[in-house]
């Protein structure tokens, strides 16, 4: 009895013992739960909260997260490779056959050469203009227009341009384009004649007049389009030269007004002065004699320019039928010294020009355009130089027509005809063949 | 007393903000949609018309002088207006439009986009790297949007956000009725075989199942040729198309050719808002070209 009893209790400690082991485990795995429960609460709300900041942050951003579910694998992952950051880059490829008559020294008479005149006949390749153009970081965009020839690369234009300024005002800084006049900012693949006006022969070294310094714009906060702009800079260029001074070498100013008239006309309109100045500019004079005598012009520049273009597009729908007219004036001022080495005296100049033209898209294929220009020699007071060197006056005149087919916005072949008296005593007729093309992202262009 | 004062705060400040957002809208129908949800809060300018064909605007002054003085721009995107809308942006000097910015929206961003390509090369034509950007032929597409455009409204003017949202419930609920009413009108509409000039109603045909046989420009961008015009008339002894449709912009001539030759109707389609006389606002776009098509597919 004494063994069962004892075997009994023996039992029951030990199932006590057993219960007590138990009620020591339960307590554990209970605390062990709660440990659980409580770091799994934890991991949820924090998941919760990081649910909370990314749904906060998805509506911040909207529009990627609203495209994600929806959109299919290429729309939603954007390449992450380096060369997604690539610049844009487009090719310009330009060239033409060109029939005209064979001048050496081509200029225009009455004006003061701005450079060399090109009197290349037959075929040829025009330069051909490579583009790069990216957004530097959230505050700058950045543009470099290599203009490659046989041997030589010129940089046409490398600019940095604001972004974040805001209040209407845009800087640009580097070397561009001036924004004077309205042809002057356009690249020649966007001019609609294969060559340049004859004004802006005469006024500028190849045609256009770049700067290296500073350009400040500000468009007023107002429905019509009002815009100011002032540049500082280099001033090196014809018809200034390079004075390697401290300070600004030549400077601009300007304002573009513009606006729509109904649904079916804009235009816009451009005041501009340009003033530079020059030392020792040397240029080739004619003597009375007939033979030709350097000389080297001290003094300033002034340019001044009036701009006009409209466009008109039934509806304002110009894909299939356009018209735009486009027209310049400009009067140039220069006073200084001429150095025609019979020592310096003297020398005062005022003289202008003015082309108008119209082109005229009849299918969206096909356009068509005139083009007249004249020019001035104006007043040349030469002092006493106007003893030995002959003051030529002239009218400089050329008219142009053109007929160009597109194939698509990114290719033109352009036919031109045009009776050229823009040196005395010469009627050339110029007849040239010209193709435009351009490869890779062309960006947009100005009105 | 301080409920007053509350009431009276809350009025000073709906004064203040009464129209205080001014919108750029590029295309018609984003200008409609942001009038739909935003109402008199918003002052919105929109740069086309049904008449003008968006690939091809000019960055005019006025475009500029519009946008300098905007918070949000409504673009379409997917490239359709690579044309001019990066210049009037950047040229604008208000960089809170700036792609990337909130005052900057696209369209075409918020939806599932239709012919993405898979080859970019110019030799296939005017092709968008982003795929079809004329996304608002579909009106399940117009609701993503204007979903997007009022969460967008809301963080931009935040004093409106509930006016914005409540403007786009009224137009979700009376948009959802009446895009079933157009679903049901259009369901005889099903596989009917269309051929169009230019591919803007990839959507549309998606979403009324008609089925797009060909169409007039060889390649996207590029006028119908003669050649290709004859090329698309052999095709229509091999698989018929019932009708031949263009936008409002387009040219009727090469859609006129085609339906003489065949003597399928040439259908115009106003495409966008105030392209027909009906299409005053969205509704009446969807409205009107649903009765075009039964119209012409009869």
């Amino acid at each position: 009895m004494s063994r069962l009893t004892l075997a009994a209790a023996a039992l029951l400690a030990a199932s006590g013992a057993a219960q007590a082991a138990n009620d020591a485990d339960l307590a554990a795995i209970r605390a062990q739960i709660d440990e659980m429960k409580k770091s799994y609460e934890q991991r949820i709300a924090s998941l919760e909260k990081k649910l909370a900041q990314a749904e906060s942050q998805a509506s911040a951003r909207g529009e990627q997260t609203a495209a994600m579910p929806a959109a299919p694998g290429p729309q939603s992952a954007p390449a992450s490779s380096a060369s997604a950051f690539n610049p844009e880059v487009s090719l310009i490829l330009q060239g033409q056959y060109r029939q005209q008559k064979d001048v050496a020294g081509r200029g225009i008479t009455g004006f003061v050469p701005s450079g060399e005149f090109a009197n290349t006949r037959g075929f040829s390749v025009d330069e051909t203009e490579l583009m790069l153009s990216a957004n530097i970081d959230p505050y700058w965009r950045g543009q470099a227009v290599i203009a490659m020839a046989d041997g030589q690369a010129n940089i046409e234009e490398a600019w940095l341009q604001s972004l974040a300024i805001g209040n209407g005002i845009g800087l640009k800084a580097g070397r561009y384009r001036s924004g004077i006049g309205y042809l002057n900012e356009r690249h020649p693949h966007q001019h609609d004649f294969s060559d340049v006006p004859l004004m802006y022969q005469a006024m500028f070294e190849e045609g256009a007049y770049v700067q290296d310094g500073v350009q400040l714009k500000w468009l007023a906060p107002a429905p019509l389009f009002v815009e100011f702009g002032a540049e500082f800079g280099r001033g090196a260029s014809f018809p200034g030269t390079d004075r390697n001074k401290n300070g600004s070498g030549g400077g601009a100013a300007y304002v573009h007004v513009g606006d729509d008239l109904g649904i079916a006309n804009s235009w816009r309109a451009g005041l501009s002065v340009l003033r530079t100045a020059a030392r020792d500019r040397e240029a080739d004079f004619a003597d009375l004699a007939g033979s030709t005598v350097t000389g080297a012009f001290n003094g300033d520049s002034t340019t001044f320019l009036a701009d006009f273009v409209w466009k008109w597009a039934p509806n304002g729908n110009a894909s299939y039928q356009n018209f735009k007219f486009q027209s310049e004036y400009f009067q140039r001022r220069e006073s200084g010294k001429l150095d025609a080495g019979a020592g310096a005296d003297d020398y005062r100049t005022r003289q202008s020009g003015w082309y108008a033209q119209g082109v005229y898209q009849f299918t969206p294929n096909w356009r068509g355009g005139l083009r007249y220009e004249q020019l001035d020699s104006g007043t040349r007071d030469f002092g006493t130089n106007a003893a030995n060197l002959l003051v030529e006056s002239y009218r400089p005149k050329r008219a142009s027509v053109m007929v160009d087919y597109s194939w698509s916005e990114f290719s033109r072949l352009r036919l031109q005809y045009a009776q050229d008296k823009a040196m005395a005593g010469l009627t050339d007729h110029q007849v040239s063949l010209q193709y435009v093309m351009s490869l890779g992202a062309h960006g947009a262009h100005k009105f | 007393m301080k409920r007053i004062i509350f009431a009276f705060f809350l009025l000073l400040t709906a004064g203040i903000c009464q129209a205080d957002l001014s919108v750029f809208a590029t295309v018609p129908e984003w200008g409609a949609l942001a009038r739909e949800i935003g109402g008199d809060k918003l002052r919105v300018y929109t740069a086309t018309t049904a008449f003008q064909d968006p690939h091809r605007i000019e960055a005019r002054p006025s475009l500029l002088a519009q946008a300098r003085r905007v918070q949000l721009v409504l673009a379409a995107g997917a490239d359709l207006e690579v044309g001019w809308l990066p210049l009037v942006l950047r040229d604008a000097g208000n960089p809170a439009i700036l792609p990337g910015q909130p005052g900057y929206f696209e369209a075409a961003a918020q939806v599932t986009r239709l012919e993405v390509p898979t080859v970019i090369d110019r030799a296939h034509g005017d092709v968008h790297a982003a795929g079809n950007p004329h996304v608002h032929l579909d009106p399940r597409n117009v609701l993503k949007v204007g979903e997007a455009l009022t969460r967008r409204l809301g963080e931009l003017d935040p004093a409106n956000a509930v006016a914005y949202r409540t403007g786009f419930q009224t137009f979700a609920s009376k948009w959802q009725a009446a895009m079933a009413g157009w679903e049901k009108a259009a369901a005889p509409l099903r596989g009917t075989p269309v051929l169009v000039h230019h591919k803007s109603f990839v959507y549309l045909a998606n979403w009324l199942g008609l089925q797009e046989v060909g169409t007039l420009e060889p390649k996207p961008g590029v006028e119908p040729s003669s050649g290709h015009l004859s090329a698309l008339l052999a095709a229509q002894q091999t698989r018929p198309a019932r009708v031949v449709l263009r936008t409002a912009y387009q040219p009727e001539g090469p859609s006129r050719w085609i339906a003489d030759k065949t003597g399928i109707p040439a259908l115009m389609l106003p495409y966008t808002v105030g392209g027909s006389e009906r299409a005053g606002d969205l509704f009446g776009l969807f409205d009107d070209s649903v009765q075009r098509l039964l119209q012409a597919a009869r």
